[in-house]
């Protein structure tokens, strides 16, 4: 091991490589196992020990990982390796046979014996285990012919799913830390900002901030001390993009942290990790450990003179964290309460020295950058957006999942194409069901299918009242009410507030009131009218994102779904039949006789049925005036009145 | 109180505070590492026991009250006792319109526990909601303590409970 360490210029990368290539040409095959959040829920860890205790069995070896480090000759047999999250999450656990590339899906313990049967020893496929392309029901054996794969541009989250997220020799065997070796060895700091200015990237957190604009202004700040963040406080509900970065490929996290270091010579670095993430916080902890062994990160960063460390720290629960300001008070040790800018984290940050805080995703794209060019970067996506964007595909869709697609895609491509179509409370297909898309979490906005047809980036976003936020898309159904929805986002932001701003802390508080106002029963002509005053009161009265940006469900929704908060408001009534007090009476079959009595007493003749039969209510017609309820004896009117 | 708590008096033989001066020189009695010392002694507590906090602040050499209310800033931090088995039902937006409230009001109902008071008498099981666990492609889904449980339904969530009945009482 010691070798691999020259003193003068670092680790030698191209030695690294050499061993792991050596090493990993020892095993035949290779079963990567997906070892995401989502596969381990499905029990891929049992499936990992299985393939193990299999192959075992049969004399045939297996290996966990590969034996880079050893000086002799790997010890062959079958490598079983875990990978980060592949992203097809519903169908999990996912098992590729490498170097076939045979994809597996929904695989149990009981089918291991045959997979290393069959697939292993005699080179068939197991039809049963493949996936069926849901449009033409034909068998699916590698990524490049399924569609959710196929028609996407994994970019950030190429080796994500692939590699072993636990072993370093073979990130660099891939061509890692090759980036921030020549930032460091042959770049100088301007040299690095000017390279990711060139390429036009901007911040995947949220705002879409250009990356090298910020780096810039931390390098021309004075002072020997600074900072690099690495923003893992990924706390919007239905977004899960950096969770799979840190879990599938944490090193790549690792070196664009080193680069970013570099731009603004910085000697410290804080990964900062949401608690609700427990294995990202180990990966990530292993792989600066390792990183750290290998001499890649430490006193002298590939023989430059400058040092790099890296520091993790997991959040404990703040949503506002995410903020930058809010983070560099809680890794201060302090209560997550975001600060006025200017000046800018950039300007005074961290222990108030110039800090550079960026997104998981942002980070990983670094280096990929570095590798192949600021040019090549933009042919990617568009003009103002270039490179690509992960989405956490989440909701009434039939391919959940992480996906990743160049910016400017459109919104049809993502639900139809990749996506697999919107579905139906039960999961069945539902190709008239589309009804909306929620983007950016809590401070995003809904996309109605006026917009299925805009192609997505950062400004055209902005331009339908939403934004990219951190990548979340929530695929809603006709069945979804929207007044609910935005209020779900409310209670949000409202528990989440940190309490600094009064319009913040008690302006959603109200607005919260006034939603449940409108889903319970009480609302009035007035109530959306002040609920917009209020709205608009509290993304001017608010310091940070959080509450600048709260209201933009409720605006969002109340912009294109008026015509259902009027319902809600005027007629007491809940298109999507979801809101509870809203819902129209029920007449319980067991209960009722027949007797007419309801059907009689109602003013506006909402209820059909005929003597001596089970009668119904037509919720279309129905007013809730309760008169059903009054006039029936037997107690079979039901949800009005009491 | 504390006769009624299982962690309380199994603790008491450790509240010499030697355990919490291990975890304060772990991070060299450095105020600013103030959320990690909180964090380790929780693992250690299962929650944030008063007489702790204070101990703590004055080791730190800051006021109590900071401490408290850093304490009471992060939802991870428990001022109260949580149960042996801590139910987490995610209510993040992709779970919620895959209905998880009907989910927790199935738990909560099986287990007599409400928002307000979220741990049962005998302090096995606590119910909480989360706002995402980032397994959105499973949604909805539930946590039983480390253990992630994808596409529940309140009649499997139940099961699971029940499940856990089970081994308890045998």
């Amino acid at each position: 091991m010691n070798a691999l360490i020259p003193v003068e210029s670092g680790p030698d990368l191209a030695a690294i490589s050499e061993r792991w290539e050596r090493a990993s040409r020892a095993h035949a095959h290779r079963v990567v196992i997906c070892a995401g959040t989502g596969c381990v829920a499905n029990g891929a860890l049992d499936v990992h020990a299985a393939f193990v205790q299999e192959l075992e069995r049969r004399g045939l070896g297996a290996r966990v990982s590969v034996d880079w480090e050893e000086e002799s000759e790997g010890p062959g047999g079958t490598l079983v390796s875990h990978s980060g999250c592949q992203g097809f999450c519903q169908m999990g656990p996912l098992v590729t046979v490498l170097p076939a590339g045979i994809l597996y899906t929904h695989v149990k313990r009981g089918d291991v014996a045959e997979i290393v049967e069959r697939t292993l020893l005699a080179g068939e496929v197991v039809d049963r285990l493949v996936y069926a392309d849901s449009e033409t029901g034909r068998g699916c054996c590698t990524h490049k012919e399924i569609p959710f794969y196929s028609r996407q541009h994994r970019f950030v989250l190429a080796d994500c799913g692939l590699i072993d997220p636990e072993d370093l020799g073979e990130y660099v065997a891939r061509g890692g830390y090759e980036a921030a070796r020549r930032a460091y060895r042959e770049m100088s700091a301007k040299d690095v900002c000017d390279w990711v200015s060139r390429a036009g990237l901007r911040g995947r957190g949220g705002g879409g901030f250009p990356t090298g604009r910020k780096w810039d202004l931390a390098r021309q700040q004075p002072g020997a001390e600074k900072f690099v963040i690495c923003n893992g406080d990924e706390g919007d509900p239905g977004a899960f993009m950096d969770r799979s970065v840190m879990e599938g490929n944490p090193h790549a996290v690792i070196e664009g942290m080193m680069i970013a270091a570099r731009a603004i010579r910085a000697e410290e670095g804080w990964v900062y990790v949401r608690m609700e993430y427990p294995l990202a916080v180990r990966r990530v902890r292993k792989a600066v450990q390792d990183a750290e062994k290998a001499g890649i990160l430490g006193a002298d960063v590939f023989g430059s003179g400058a040092g790099f460390r890296v520091n993790v720290m997991e959040g404990a629960g703040a949503f506002v964290c995410g903020e930058e300001t809010a983070l560099i008070a809680s890794i201060e040790g302090k209560r997550g309460m975001p600060s006025p800018k200017p000046p800018f984290p950039a300007q005074r940050g961290l222990w108030g020295k110039p800090t550079v805080i960026n997104n998981v995703e942002t980070l990983a794209t670094v280096p990929l950058i570095l590798r192949m060019g600021a040019e090549d970067f933009r042919t990617m996506g568009t003009p103002t957006s270039p490179g690509t964007k992960t989405f956490a595909l989440t909701g009434h869709v039939a391919h959940t999942g992480l996906i990743e697609v160049p910016f400017g895609t459109t919104l049809r491509h993502i639900v139809y194409d990749v996506g697999g179509g919107v579905t139906d409370d039960e999961g069945r297909p539902d190709p008239a069901g589309f009804k909306a898309v929620q983007i950016g979490g809590p401070s995003g906005g809904c996309l109605t299918p006026e917009c299925l047809d805009l192609p997505l980036d950062f400004d055209s976003l902005k331009g339908v009242g939403a934004m990219v936020g951190s990548g979340g898309l929530v695929v809603m159904n006709q069945q979804t009410c929207m007044v609910s929805i935005a209020r779900f986002f409310m209670q949000f932001t409202q528990n989440e507030s940190c309490g600094k701003c009064v319009l913040c802390r008690e302006g959603t508080r109200q607005m919260l009131s006034l939603l449940d106002d409108i889903i319970e029963g009480r609302a009035d002509a007035g109530t959306l009218t002040l609920l917009e005053t209020l709205a608009k009161a509290v993304q001017k009265g608010s310091l940070c994102g959080l509450g600048k940006t709260a209201p933009n469900p409720v605006l969002s929704t109340l912009r294109h779904f008026r015509s259902e908060y009027e319902e809600h408001v005027l007629h007491k009534r809940c298109p999507a039949g979801r809101c509870k007090a809203l819902r129209p009476p029920e007449i319980l079959a067991s209960k009722c006789k027949g007797c007419g009595l309801c059907k009689k007493g109602c003013p506006v003749g909402a209820i059909r049925g005929e003597r001596k039969e089970v009668h119904v209510i037509d919720a279309a017609l129905c007013t809730r005036c309760g008169a059903c309820a009054k006039a029936c004896k037997l107690g079979a009117v039901v949800g009005v009145g009491q | 109180m504390n006769d009624l708590n299982p962690v309380a008096s199994m603790s008491s033989s450790t509240r010499s505070f030697t355990k919490v001066c291990e975890i304060l020189d772990r991070y060299h009695r450095d105020p600013s590492r103030l959320i990690p010392i909180l964090q380790a002694v929780q693992d250690e507590y299962r929650y944030l026991p008063p007489e702790v906090m204070s101990f703590v602040a004055t080791s730190l050499r800051v006021p109590p009250a900071r401490v408290y209310g850093v304490a009471t800033f992060y939802s991870h931090f428990a001022l109260l006792p949580k149960g042996k088995y801590v139910v987490r039902l995610c209510n993040g937006t992709a779970c919620h319109v895959k209905r998880s409230i009907p989910i927790l009001e199935a738990v909560q109902r099986r287990l007599g526990v409400s928002d307000a008071r979220p741990t049962t008498r005998d302090f096995l099981f606590t119910v909480e909601t989360v706002s995402c666990l980032g397994a959105c492609g499973l949604a909805p889904v539930m946590l039983v303590n480390d253990q992630v449980h994808g596409q529940v339904t309140p009649e499997s969530a139940v099961a699971i409970i029940e499940e856990i009945l089970r081994k308890e009482a045998a």
